[in-house]
């Protein structure tokens, strides 16, 4: 019934058995709890991710968005002293349970952060990252992965010339832009963005959507945002979340033109938040 | 309106001149200051030109290129004393090589696991014990190495001298072990989160992300802090007059008892060599070689810290 997370050590890299039984949608979330200490900052979610589509989670600062997406690739567990109950599963498999490996979630599950942080190294190893930690040596085959990641990012053009330079000459959009193309060179089947322009000018946040856009059809996409226009231009699903609840999740077209909650009202017109 | 009163026009007048009192010395005080400072530089100079004007006297007595190729250190001599540096280079390069080669390597464990690995309750612990190891003597040092260190390895390599290089290297390296753990782990420490990050959302290993990330990114202090104690390592006189003994070598055993730089100056200086002789004047011609090291070390630090900082 499910799909497993298998490490084929043969040619160590990481690949998901598909299952023909298993369905979408890729995430399912059941019953998930969190606190940070005492802080009780995520109640009783349930919400799904679908397969090849953009899923958007909007809400007010400390609404639990961001920590709800980093629950999703296990991040939040850097910060210490997290407690987590209920039933996350990726692809059919439980992530929260002790058996799941997080080297082998993350390297099927991309993340995106606020800030663009890519690694002090030229563009090449930035995107040759990934596939290395994952045990691909091959000169040739790497030289293929990052050509073809900064392809798929909408790189390629702006930083062929220059990929064993410095990833930090580039500009904040373009390193936020590396950093979608180092995500994509461990071919993951989904991609979390944490408010991913939230620091970047609006022609670099243009070209980051249009980047999103033209992904999607490869890779599922769950974008955390504080920005309403973004989530109605990009997502087709979005979630609203409220003090670490979901107030509402629906079609992006529906939650925005008839929600369904008054709060999702107010959020979406601006009356709070 | 009201009058001010006597009694009060006498406080504001000695409130005006508390404040003039203030602002008098006020002005003194970047005087104050230059003239300490300048007292630091004039004691800076002063050493290096009483170091280059003996140098210079020995010099007269002796031929530079016999001094700096020459491969017999003999100063004792009566019959035909002799001055080649070498031995006492080779001498003090040994010392440094066995220092870094355990150091080095122990260090550098140390001040990852201390960045990346220890809880903070652990780095509470362990810090301060690291941080000791820089407060002991090296005179302590000395002895624990004569008296401890050379009688265990002895125990595994039975040709080992009472006096020899191994083990006063080793202490070396050992003395100098709080220095990079401490120096390193400040660059490691200061590599910003968001790199981690970036690396574990990727899925590597902890280990993964210390050594492909953290530590490339922190190479600039970890070379400095590399290099400075190496200069340290140089400079040592203690440990090496205790434990490596005082016969200038000019070969690369590794068991007997040798000279380095700084332990012929002791040698000399607790003597009896008189004023004016050419072994008066070669310990500061030896002293001088010395400083020349540790300086350009110093330097090089200094410029690997500015010049291969990782921008970011």
């Amino acid at each position: 019934m499910t799909t497993t997370l298998v490490r084929n050590d043969k040619e160590t890299q990481f690949r998901v058995m598909k299952n023909e039984n298993w369905q979408k949608p890729v995430y399912e979330t059941n019953g998930l709890n969190l606190w940070y200490g005492t802080a009780h900052a995520l109640k009783n979610i349930d919400l799904s991710i679908n397969e090849k589509e953009v899923t958007a989670i909007i809400g007010p600062s400390g609404c639990g968005k961001s920590t709800y997406l980093k629950t999703l690739n296990r991040m939040v567990e850097t910060v210490g002293g997290v407690t987590i109950s209920g039933n996350v599963t990726f692809m059919g498999n439980n992530i929260l349970g002790k058996s799941m490996p997080v080297e082998l979630l993350r390297s099927k599950v991309g993340m995106v952060f606020q800030k663009p942080n890519p690694f002090p190294k030229s563009i090449y190893e930035n995107v040759a990252f990934g596939p290395k930690i994952h045990g691909v040596r091959n000169k040739a085959i790497l030289d293929i992965i990052v050509e073809d990641s900064l392809r798929k990012a909408a790189l390629w053009d702006e930083v062929k010339d220059r990929l064993h330079k410095s990833a930090y000459g580039l500009s904040g959009g373009q390193q936020q832009r590396l950093c979608i193309a180092r995500c994509l060179a461990v071919d993951p089947e989904v991609i979390l963005m944490d408010e991913p322009t939230s620091a970047l000018d609006p022609v670099s946040t243009h070209k980051v959507e249009e980047l999103i856009r033209s992904i999607k059809n490869d890779v599922t996409i769950a974008i955390v945002t504080h920005n309403m226009q973004q989530a109605s231009r990009i997502s087709d699903r979005t979630a609203f979340f409220l003090n670490g609840e979901i107030v509402e999740c629906d079609r992006t077209s529906t939650l925005f033109s008839t929600p369904t909650d008054e709060r999702t009202d107010d959020y979406i017109n601006g009356r709070f938040g | 309106m009201s009058s001010i009163q006597p009694s009060e026009k006498a406080r504001t007048r000695d409130i005006i001149a508390a404040a003039k009192k203030k602002e008098r010395f006020g002005k003194l005080v970047p005087y104050l200051l230059l003239a300490v400072t300048s007292l630091t530089v004039l004691a800076t100079f002063g050493i290096v030109y009483t170091l280059l004007k003996e140098t210079f006297t020995f010099f007269t007595h002796i031929n530079i290129s016999d001094f700096v190729f020459g491969t017999e250190w003999a100063p004792f001599s009566n019959a035909d004393p002799s001055f080649g540096v070498l031995p006492l280079l080779i001498g003090t390069l040994k010392i440094a090589l066995i220092a870094i080669l355990i150091g080095v390597p122990a260090g550098l464990a140390c001040a990852i696991f201390l960045s990346e690995y220890a809880s903070p309750k652990v780095k509470k612990i362990v810090k301060p014990i690291i941080e000791l190891l820089a407060g002991i003597p090296t005179i302590v040092y000395g002895f624990f190495a004569l008296t401890f260190v050379t009688p265990l390895l002895q125990t595994i390599i039975p040709q080992l001298k009472l006096f020899n290089a191994l083990s006063a290297g080793i202490v070396v390296g050992i003395m100098i072990l709080p220095m990079i753990v401490s120096l390193s782990e400040d660059a490691l420490s200061s590599v910003p989160a968001s790199f981690r990050d970036g690396s574990y959302a990727l899925g590597s290993t902890k280990f993964e992300t210390a050594i492909r990330v953290v530590v490339p990114a922190a190479t600039s202090g970890i070379a400095a802090s590399i290099i400075l104690a190496t200069s340290r390592a140089i400079g040592e006189t203690m440990i090496v007059s205790l434990a490596a003994g005082s016969t200038p070598a000019f070969n690369l055993d590794l068991t007997g008892s040798i000279q380095t730089m700084t332990s012929y100056i002791v040698q000399v200086a607790t003597g009896d060599a008189g004023y004016g002789t050419t072994i008066y004047y070669s310990i500061y011609a030896v002293g001088f070689m010395l400083f020349l090291f540790t300086f350009l070390m110093n330097r090089a630090a200094l410029y690997i810290k500015t010049k291969f900082r990782e921008e970011y």
